[in-house]
Protein backbone atom coordinates (compact mmCIF):
# COMPACT_ATOMS: atom_id res chain seq x y z
CA UNK A 1 0.00 0.00 0.00
CA UNK A 2 2.62 2.35 0.71
CA UNK A 3 4.44 1.72 -2.32
CA UNK A 4 1.08 2.14 -4.05
CA UNK A 5 1.18 5.78 -2.95
CA UNK A 6 4.68 6.74 -3.19
CA UNK A 7 4.05 5.67 -6.56
CA UNK A 8 1.33 7.50 -6.80
CA UNK A 9 2.29 10.90 -5.52
CA UNK A 10 5.73 10.07 -7.95
CA UNK A 11 3.88 10.40 -11.19
CA UNK A 12 1.70 12.98 -10.16
CA UNK A 13 4.55 15.27 -10.16
CA UNK A 14 6.43 13.46 -13.12
CA UNK A 15 2.92 14.39 -15.27
CA UNK A 16 3.16 17.53 -13.80
CA UNK A 17 -0.20 17.66 -12.29
CA UNK A 18 1.58 19.21 -8.45
CA UNK A 19 4.33 21.20 -8.91
CA UNK A 20 6.87 21.84 -5.89
CA UNK A 21 4.70 24.05 -4.01
CA UNK A 22 2.81 20.36 -2.83
CA UNK A 23 5.96 19.63 -1.50
CA UNK A 24 6.26 22.90 0.20
CA UNK A 25 2.87 22.24 2.04
CA UNK A 26 4.17 18.39 3.06
CA UNK A 27 7.15 19.63 4.31
CA UNK A 28 4.68 21.33 6.82
CA UNK A 29 2.78 18.56 7.57
CA UNK A 30 4.30 16.17 11.14
CA UNK A 31 3.20 14.33 13.75
CA UNK A 32 0.81 17.17 15.19
CA UNK A 33 -0.73 18.30 12.29
CA UNK A 34 -0.45 15.02 10.04
CA UNK A 35 -3.20 15.47 8.15
CA UNK A 36 -2.28 19.07 7.08
CA UNK A 37 -1.85 18.64 3.10
CA UNK A 38 -5.25 16.77 2.63
CA UNK A 39 -6.57 19.98 4.91
CA UNK A 40 -5.43 22.40 2.33
CA UNK A 41 -6.88 20.45 -0.73
CA UNK A 42 -9.98 19.88 0.86
CA UNK A 43 -10.37 23.38 1.66
CA UNK A 44 -9.22 24.30 -2.12
CA UNK A 45 -11.79 21.72 -3.12
CA UNK A 46 -14.31 23.58 -1.23
CA UNK A 47 -13.34 27.26 -2.12
CA UNK A 48 -12.83 26.00 -6.33
CA UNK A 49 -16.39 24.75 -6.52
CA UNK A 50 -17.54 28.53 -5.46
CA UNK A 51 -15.07 30.08 -7.87
CA UNK A 52 -16.10 27.73 -10.74
CA UNK A 53 -20.11 27.59 -10.10
CA UNK A 54 -19.26 31.22 -10.32
CA UNK A 55 -17.11 31.63 -13.55
CA UNK A 56 -19.59 29.37 -15.01
CA UNK A 57 -22.64 31.73 -14.10
CA UNK A 58 -20.81 34.84 -15.22
CA UNK A 59 -20.08 33.40 -18.54
CA UNK A 60 -23.51 31.91 -19.42
CA UNK A 61 -24.99 35.59 -20.95
CA UNK A 62 -23.89 38.58 -22.25
CA UNK A 63 -22.95 41.37 -21.83
CA UNK A 64 -19.30 40.11 -20.89
CA UNK A 65 -17.43 41.67 -18.24
CA UNK A 66 -13.68 41.00 -18.85
CA UNK A 67 -12.12 42.40 -15.76
CA UNK A 68 -14.36 41.03 -13.40
CA UNK A 69 -13.92 37.28 -15.43
CA UNK A 70 -10.44 38.41 -15.20
CA UNK A 71 -10.17 38.94 -11.61
CA UNK A 72 -12.60 35.87 -10.59
CA UNK A 73 -10.02 33.50 -12.40
CA UNK A 74 -7.17 35.20 -10.53
CA UNK A 75 -8.21 34.60 -7.49
CA UNK A 76 -8.39 30.61 -8.76
CA UNK A 77 -5.72 30.38 -10.02
CA UNK A 78 -3.49 31.92 -6.65
CA UNK A 79 -5.35 29.21 -4.92
CA UNK A 80 -4.40 26.75 -7.24
CA UNK A 81 -0.76 27.78 -7.15
CA UNK A 82 -1.14 27.99 -3.45
CA UNK A 83 -1.61 24.00 -3.16
CA UNK A 84 0.43 23.36 -6.44
CA UNK A 85 -1.52 22.75 -8.67
CA UNK A 86 0.18 23.11 -12.12
CA UNK A 87 -2.09 21.97 -14.96
CA UNK A 88 -4.90 23.57 -13.28
CA UNK A 89 -2.66 27.18 -13.38
CA UNK A 90 -1.60 26.72 -16.55
CA UNK A 91 -4.64 26.86 -18.11
CA UNK A 92 -6.39 29.41 -15.95
CA UNK A 93 -3.65 31.01 -17.34
CA UNK A 94 -4.77 30.55 -20.61
CA UNK A 95 -8.10 31.92 -19.72
CA UNK A 96 -7.07 35.19 -18.35
CA UNK A 97 -4.65 35.74 -21.79
CA UNK A 98 -8.28 35.30 -23.71
CA UNK A 99 -9.65 37.85 -20.86
CA UNK A 100 -7.11 40.17 -22.19
CA UNK A 101 -8.04 39.91 -25.48
CA UNK A 102 -11.49 40.16 -24.99
CA UNK A 103 -12.19 37.10 -26.92
CA UNK A 104 -15.66 35.61 -24.84
CA UNK A 105 -15.14 32.17 -27.20
CA UNK A 106 -11.63 31.91 -26.51
CA UNK A 107 -12.60 32.06 -22.70
CA UNK A 108 -15.29 29.85 -23.03
CA UNK A 109 -12.77 27.07 -24.52
CA UNK A 110 -10.17 27.77 -21.94
CA UNK A 111 -12.87 27.52 -19.28
CA UNK A 112 -13.81 24.01 -20.52
CA UNK A 113 -10.05 23.35 -20.05
CA UNK A 114 -9.81 24.78 -16.75
CA UNK A 115 -12.81 22.62 -15.39
CA UNK A 116 -11.14 19.48 -17.14
CA UNK A 117 -7.67 19.58 -15.60
CA UNK A 118 -9.63 20.64 -12.03
CA UNK A 119 -11.72 17.25 -12.50
CA UNK A 120 -9.35 15.14 -13.04
CA UNK A 121 -6.95 16.57 -10.74
CA UNK A 122 -9.27 16.02 -7.95
CA UNK A 123 -9.90 12.81 -8.58
CA UNK A 124 -6.35 11.87 -8.46
CA UNK A 125 -6.22 13.66 -5.31
CA UNK A 126 -8.87 12.05 -4.07
CA UNK A 127 -7.42 8.39 -4.70
CA UNK A 128 -4.00 9.24 -3.40
CA UNK A 129 -5.01 10.65 -0.02
CA UNK A 130 -7.62 7.54 0.45
CA UNK A 131 -4.70 5.18 -0.56
CA UNK A 132 -1.94 7.38 1.59
CA UNK A 133 -4.36 7.06 4.59
CA UNK A 134 -5.12 3.26 4.59
CA UNK A 135 -1.10 2.63 3.93
CA UNK A 136 -0.42 4.38 7.11
CA UNK B 1 28.12 45.35 30.80
CA UNK B 2 25.98 47.51 28.18
CA UNK B 3 24.86 44.78 26.10
CA UNK B 4 23.66 42.12 29.08
CA UNK B 5 21.58 45.07 30.01
CA UNK B 6 20.40 45.70 26.71
CA UNK B 7 19.46 41.65 26.32
CA UNK B 8 17.12 41.92 29.48
CA UNK B 9 15.36 44.89 28.19
CA UNK B 10 14.53 43.84 25.04
CA UNK B 11 10.45 42.99 24.78
CA UNK B 12 10.88 40.34 22.27
CA UNK B 13 12.39 38.03 24.55
CA UNK B 14 12.54 34.39 24.31
CA UNK B 15 9.38 34.58 26.42
CA UNK B 16 7.27 36.14 23.85
CA UNK B 17 6.10 35.58 20.95
CA UNK B 18 5.94 37.29 17.65
CA UNK B 19 2.18 38.25 16.95
CA UNK B 20 1.47 38.63 13.16
CA UNK B 21 -1.88 39.89 11.91
CA UNK B 22 -2.20 37.79 8.47
CA UNK B 23 -4.55 39.24 5.98
CA UNK B 24 -6.07 37.13 3.00
CA UNK B 25 -9.28 36.64 1.24
CA UNK B 26 -8.34 33.26 0.11
CA UNK B 27 -9.05 30.41 2.75
CA UNK B 28 -6.21 28.15 1.48
CA UNK B 29 -4.02 30.76 1.90
CA UNK B 30 -4.82 31.69 4.97
CA UNK B 31 -4.91 28.41 6.40
CA UNK B 32 -1.19 27.78 4.85
CA UNK B 33 0.51 31.46 5.88
CA UNK B 34 -0.82 30.62 9.37
CA UNK B 35 0.84 26.78 9.85
CA UNK B 36 3.84 28.92 8.37
CA UNK B 37 3.79 31.07 10.98
CA UNK B 38 3.11 28.98 13.52
CA UNK B 39 5.75 26.62 12.55
CA UNK B 40 8.04 29.86 12.60
CA UNK B 41 6.69 30.48 16.24
CA UNK B 42 4.95 33.11 15.73
CA UNK B 43 1.41 33.93 17.21
CA UNK B 44 -0.84 34.43 14.47
CA UNK B 45 -4.13 36.28 14.09
CA UNK B 46 -5.60 35.22 10.64
CA UNK B 47 -8.40 38.10 8.92
CA UNK B 48 -9.88 37.67 5.94
CA UNK B 49 -10.14 41.59 5.01
CA UNK B 50 -8.69 45.25 5.22
CA UNK B 51 -11.68 45.88 7.25
CA UNK B 52 -11.76 43.36 9.59
CA UNK B 53 -7.64 44.22 9.92
CA UNK B 54 -8.54 47.42 10.87
CA UNK B 55 -11.48 46.59 13.20
CA UNK B 56 -9.17 44.22 15.22
CA UNK B 57 -6.31 47.11 15.35
CA UNK B 58 -8.96 49.36 16.50
CA UNK B 59 -8.87 51.72 13.53
CA UNK B 60 -12.16 51.62 12.32
CA UNK B 61 -13.88 53.55 15.00
CA UNK B 62 -15.40 50.47 16.65
CA UNK B 63 -13.81 49.54 20.29
CA UNK B 64 -11.74 46.79 20.43
CA UNK B 65 -12.76 43.83 23.28
CA UNK B 66 -8.97 42.94 23.35
CA UNK B 67 -6.64 44.56 25.89
CA UNK B 68 -3.97 46.25 24.92
CA UNK B 69 -0.82 43.55 25.69
CA UNK B 70 -2.81 40.90 24.06
CA UNK B 71 -3.36 43.40 20.82
CA UNK B 72 -0.06 44.45 20.45
CA UNK B 73 0.69 43.08 17.24
CA UNK B 74 3.98 42.98 15.73
CA UNK B 75 3.91 42.33 11.96
CA UNK B 76 1.14 43.07 9.64
CA UNK B 77 1.12 40.32 6.38
CA UNK B 78 -0.89 41.39 3.97
CA UNK B 79 -1.87 39.96 0.57
CA UNK B 80 -2.18 42.76 -2.22
CA UNK B 81 -5.06 41.61 -4.20
CA UNK B 82 -8.26 41.32 -1.93
CA UNK B 83 -11.78 42.71 -2.85
CA UNK B 84 -12.75 46.06 -1.13
CA UNK B 85 -10.01 46.73 0.24
CA UNK B 86 -6.14 46.21 -1.27
CA UNK B 87 -3.44 45.48 0.94
CA UNK B 88 -2.02 48.67 -0.65
CA UNK B 89 -4.81 50.56 0.71
CA UNK B 90 -4.73 49.38 3.98
CA UNK B 91 -1.14 49.86 4.29
CA UNK B 92 -1.78 53.58 3.44
CA UNK B 93 -3.96 53.71 6.59
CA UNK B 94 -2.14 51.74 9.04
CA UNK B 95 0.96 54.24 7.94
CA UNK B 96 -1.28 57.21 8.74
CA UNK B 97 -2.49 55.98 12.06
CA UNK B 98 -0.24 57.49 14.81
CA UNK B 99 -1.12 54.16 16.61
CA UNK B 100 -0.18 51.61 14.52
CA UNK B 101 2.72 53.36 11.71
CA UNK B 102 5.19 51.44 13.63
CA UNK B 103 3.90 48.22 12.85
CA UNK B 104 6.00 46.55 10.13
CA UNK B 105 3.88 45.82 7.05
CA UNK B 106 4.77 43.13 4.63
CA UNK B 107 2.68 43.22 1.14
CA UNK B 108 2.05 39.28 -0.38
CA UNK B 109 1.61 39.13 -3.85
CA UNK B 110 1.38 36.18 -6.62
CA UNK B 111 1.89 38.90 -9.42
CA UNK B 112 5.52 40.28 -9.07
CA UNK B 113 4.78 43.94 -11.07
CA UNK B 114 7.80 46.19 -10.03
CA UNK B 115 5.34 49.36 -10.41
CA UNK B 116 3.32 47.78 -7.64
CA UNK B 117 6.09 46.60 -5.68
CA UNK B 118 7.41 50.14 -5.76
CA UNK B 119 4.48 51.68 -4.64
CA UNK B 120 4.11 49.86 -1.55
CA UNK B 121 7.86 49.93 -0.34
CA UNK B 122 7.24 53.57 -0.95
CA UNK B 123 4.54 54.00 1.49
CA UNK B 124 6.46 52.28 3.81
CA UNK B 125 5.95 48.26 3.33
CA UNK B 126 9.02 46.51 5.11
CA UNK B 127 8.97 43.49 2.55
CA UNK B 128 7.23 42.38 -0.59
CA UNK B 129 6.92 38.53 -0.71
CA UNK B 130 5.99 36.58 -3.84
CA UNK B 131 3.22 34.23 -3.33
CA UNK B 132 2.87 31.27 -2.57
CA UNK B 133 5.32 31.96 0.28
CA UNK B 134 7.63 29.77 1.32
CA UNK B 135 8.61 28.66 5.20
CA UNK B 136 12.16 30.02 4.38
CA UNK B 137 10.54 33.82 3.54
CA UNK B 138 8.55 33.42 7.17
CA UNK B 139 11.59 32.16 8.58
CA UNK B 140 13.99 35.47 6.81
CA UNK B 141 10.97 37.80 7.31
CA UNK B 142 11.67 36.84 11.64
CA UNK B 143 14.50 37.53 11.72
CA UNK B 144 14.40 41.11 9.88
CA UNK B 145 11.54 41.93 12.23
CA UNK B 146 13.70 40.37 15.06
CA UNK B 147 16.73 42.60 14.39
CA UNK B 148 14.67 45.57 13.71
CA UNK B 149 13.23 45.71 17.03
CA UNK B 150 16.83 45.11 18.40
CA UNK B 151 17.81 47.83 16.59
CA UNK B 152 14.86 50.05 17.69
CA UNK B 153 16.00 49.00 21.17
CA UNK B 154 19.06 50.25 20.81
CA UNK B 155 18.37 53.45 19.13
CA UNK B 156 16.39 54.38 21.69
CA UNK B 157 18.71 53.47 24.36
CA UNK B 158 21.89 54.90 22.55
CA UNK B 159 20.09 58.07 21.30
CA UNK B 160 21.80 57.81 17.68
CA UNK B 161 20.68 57.54 14.74
CA UNK B 162 20.42 54.60 12.85
CA UNK B 163 21.09 53.90 9.44
CA UNK B 164 21.09 50.69 9.64
CA UNK B 165 17.21 50.08 9.34
CA UNK B 166 16.98 52.18 5.85
CA UNK B 167 19.57 50.13 4.62
CA UNK B 168 17.52 46.89 5.84
CA UNK B 169 14.87 48.20 3.73
CA UNK B 170 16.68 48.21 0.63
CA UNK B 171 18.59 45.11 1.38
CA UNK B 172 15.29 43.19 1.08
CA UNK B 173 14.09 45.22 -1.80
CA UNK B 174 16.64 43.84 -3.72
CA UNK B 175 16.23 39.93 -2.17
CA UNK B 176 12.99 39.79 -3.56
CA UNK B 177 13.94 37.44 -6.23
CA UNK B 178 15.96 35.56 -4.14
CA UNK B 179 15.13 32.20 -2.47
CA UNK B 180 16.61 31.49 0.83
CA UNK B 181 16.64 28.08 1.68
CA UNK B 182 16.90 26.66 5.09
CA UNK B 183 19.00 24.25 5.32
CA UNK B 184 17.66 22.58 8.45
CA UNK B 185 14.10 22.28 9.95
CA UNK B 186 13.09 25.04 11.73
CA UNK B 187 12.74 24.95 15.61
CA UNK B 188 11.57 27.62 18.18
CA UNK B 189 14.59 29.39 18.97
CA UNK B 190 14.46 32.99 19.05
CA UNK B 191 16.57 33.44 21.89
CA UNK B 192 19.79 32.53 19.61
CA UNK B 193 18.77 34.44 17.28
CA UNK B 194 18.72 37.48 19.68
CA UNK B 195 21.96 36.54 20.85
CA UNK B 196 23.29 36.60 17.23
CA UNK B 197 22.17 39.94 16.84
CA UNK B 198 23.45 41.24 19.90
CA UNK B 199 27.23 40.15 18.24
CA UNK B 200 26.11 41.63 15.25
CA UNK B 201 25.38 45.27 16.71
CA UNK B 202 27.90 45.54 20.11
CA UNK B 203 27.33 48.47 21.94
CA UNK B 204 30.60 51.27 20.10
CA UNK B 205 31.58 53.03 22.90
Amino acid sequence: MQRQAAYMRRSLFDQEYLDEQFIQLEELQDDANPNFVEEVVNLYFTDSARFIRNIELALANGPYDFNKLDDMMYRFKGSSSSIGAKRVKSECSQFQEYCNQRNIEGCKRAFQGVKQEYATLKSKLDTYFQIAREAS
Amino acid sequence: MEVENMAGDYSLSDAQELHVLAVDDSHVDRKVIERLLKISCCKVTAVESGRMALQYLGLDGEKSSLGIDELKVNLIMTDYSMPGMTGYELLKKIKGSSALSKIPVVIMSSEKILARIDRCLEEGAKEFLQKPVKLSDVKRLKDFILRGENDNKETEQMKEGSCSRKRKIQDCSLSLTQTHDIPSSPKCSSAPLLQQSLLKHPKIA
